[in-house]
């Protein structure tokens, strides 16, 4: 869903000019978003996400960008991010594994299928690589007990994830896309 | 032999329901042409026939529910229909099927709903990790453009959340929904005559709107005969933990949930015994594995103390300690308490410090009344029921495995050490996500 080419390193690169257009762009499809419901404040969550996902993470400048477009301020905007575990105030990793570690996936091993991602990585839980790659982290319940454990990489799920499967996700995000 | 009753799910055994063409070759749309042939009040009178629960865990009635919403001449502002579709509940993960596989039934169910409660406007609110079921109602909605015949004069609007457990209470769901942090609101007024921007708004779960078009289909008296008294109809039960056939099964209402376990489930795998059962998510009081000669539906359940809540069986073997399931449910209250009611946003975190004092052995025998103490402190205390059921669940394990509790004070550590699968899980309220992209 994060769009790999636009993180917040690749984004420093890129020229006043370009960056204007880039804004003007997220701009109006605020405007689009805003028009979707009978009270723009309700833009918010969707605003929030589609800049995070052009920003790599909810930026200073990102949020400056979202309260703009939305018609608020950037202080309303982090106040609402940092309610919510899926909007991130920090940089985080190009990719994201998050492991369910919630009672129905533990009871199948979820913490073993953590584990083997911290050993294929070679960092902790929480943490991201030192590359910028990838960033790991345990996560409550994704609502897919029954085909546990679930792993949600870059927010799609893959089920019934054992020790042995890690080495290979890992080596898919790594080999790039 | 306990068997599936196919009737949200109807049709998923031989076709792709994902699909309009599918799903109108089996009928689909057609109850909803049926509905709005019929005056609203006659929908909601067809629905309070049916006697639908809501199935999304507080099991209010239908109906009766829609029948609070002031009529438009009572109250002018726009009435609104929002779908709690947040899923997130510990156990719980038969909406995500549902909107994944018949995605177009769900649908139906919310314009008849929208038709039932006369509002153009429908908020369907999807919690923001489902990208799958997502998509798929993005691609059932496209296929509806072109179909003015069935998508009428009302709007369906996917608003995806961002990752909070407590955006399924439905206060604050609302409030996630007009833009703001996720805090549930003081009741009343209710959403029925303040909800959404202030005006009358419906909050109804997924299942719940997945069930009215085979209930409009074959008439609410007909529904009316599935189930037993107070839980009719079917439920969709989602089955995990130690199980043989974990999964999510459409059954009848009132069947045994020794059939849902060994049945369905197919039983307790490596010929291992059932310690406890969760029977209706993680915010619901245990069982022990000699309770589940007990029927599956409202009345039975209460008989033991216990619900259906949003139907989310997980089974425990004999290895589970229950301290260690303690601690791993009082540290997800504790990550998603919202904050704002400090007897769940502290009581929280107190019992998890409590749970690991005692399964470290460094409790001492009072600090076992403390865990209750602080539950009871926190029970009826708070806006929303997050706290309470964090409390209510513990409490329960304590209840009916004190000796256990008891064992880990006297033995000065927990006796099933890392043979519980449940041994030193991380949850995510231990670590703080590291912020550190190297410059």
């Amino acid at each position: 869903m994060t769009d790999p080419h636009l993180t917040s390193e690749a984004k420093s690169q890129t020229s006043p000019a370009e960056s204007a257009k880039h804004f003007s762009r997220f701009y109006e499809e605020v405007q689009e978003l805003k028009a979707q419901y009978p009270d723009r404040r309700s833009a918010a969550l969707p605003a929030l996400r589609l800049a995070q996902e052009k920003h790599g993470y909810l930026s200073p400048e990102a949020l400056r960008e979202c309260a703009e477009a939305l018609g608020t301020t950037p202080a309303f905007c982090e106040a609402v991010a940092s309610f919510y575990d899926m909007l991130h105030l920090e940089p985080i990793g190009r990719h994201m594994v998050e492991v369910c570690t919630n009672v129905s996936c533990a009871l199948v091993g979820a913490q073993q299928v953590l584990e083997t991602f911290e050993e294929e990585l070679g960092i902790r839980a929480g943490e991201t690589t030192e590359d910028g790659e990838v960033t790991l982290r345990p996560i409550e319940c994704l609502g897919g007990c029954g085909w546990a454990t679930v792993v949600s990489v870059d927010h799609h799920y893959r089920t019934h994830v054992k020790p042995a499967d890690v080495p290979a996700i890992v080596q898919e995000l790594r080999s790039g896309d | 032999m306990a068997t599936e009753r196919l009737i949200v799910m109807a049709g998923t055994d031989e076709r792709d329901l994902t699909k309009l063409a599918e799903y109108e070759a089996i009928g689909g749309y057609g109850a909803l042409q049926k509905a709005r042939a019929m005056t609203p009040e006659a929908v909601i009178d067809e629905v309070i026939a049916s006697e639908l629960r809501g199935r999304g865990g507080a099991f209010f009635p239908t109906g009766r529910k829609w029948s609070f919403v002031p009529k438009p001449d009572q109250n002018p502002n726009p009435h609104y229909l929002v779908v709690n579709a947040d899923e997130s509940e510990p156990g719980s993960f038969k909406d995500n099927e549902i909107m994944a596989r018949v995605p177009h039934r769900f649908i139906e169910g919310c314009l008849i709903a929208a038709h039932a409660v006369e509002s153009k406007e429908v908020f369907v609110y999807i919690r923001g990790e489902y990208t799958g079921p997502y998509e798929i109602l993005v691609g059932a909605l496209k296929e509806l453009e072109d179909r003015p015949d069935l998508r009428g004069d009302a709007t369906i609007v996917l608003h995806r959340g961002a990752g909070a457990y407590i955006c399924g209470e439905e206060t604050a769901l609302l409030e996630s929904l007009e833009g703001k942090r996720g805090q549930p609101r003081t009741k009343p007024p209710f959403p029925a005559v303040e909800g959404l921007y202030a005006s009358p708004t419906v909050v109804n779960n997924v299942e719940t709107m997945a069930t009215l078009p085979p209930i409009i289909a074959m008439g609410g008296a007909e529904y009316a005969k599935l189930g037993v008294p107070d839980s009719r109809g079917t439920r969709l039960v989602s089955i995990s933990g130690h199980v043989e056939r974990p999964g999510n099964y459409e059954i009848e209402n009132g069947i045994s949930m020794h059939e849902l376990i060994y049945g369905l489930g197919g039983g307790i795998p490596g010929g291992r015994e059932l310690k406890a059962v969760i029977p209706g998510g993680s915010s619901t009081v245990i069982l022990k594995g000699d309770e589940i000669d007990v029927g599956y539906d409202f009345n039975s359940l209460l008989k033991l103390n216990t619900a259906m809540g949003s139907a989310g069986v997980v089974a425990l073997d004999d290895r589970c300690c229950m301290v260690q399931l303690g601690i791993r449910i009082s540290e997800f209250y504790e990550h998603e308490s919202c904050g704002k009611c400090t007897p769940c946003r502290e009581g929280t975190r107190w019992m998890t410090q409590i749970l690991r004092r005692l399964e470290s052995g460094d409790a001492l025998q009072p600090e076992l009344d403390l865990l209750l103490d602080v539950c009871d402190r926190i029970n009826g205390k708070c806006l929303c029921p997050l706290g309470e059921t964090a409390a209510v669940a513990v409490a329960s394990y304590v209840e009916k495995f004190r000796a256990e509790f008891i064992a880990h004070v006297d033995e000065g550590g927990c006796p099933f050490g890392d043979a519980s699968p449940l041994h030193d899980v991380l949850a995510p309220v231990a670590i703080h996500l590291a912020t550190a992209v190297p410059a």
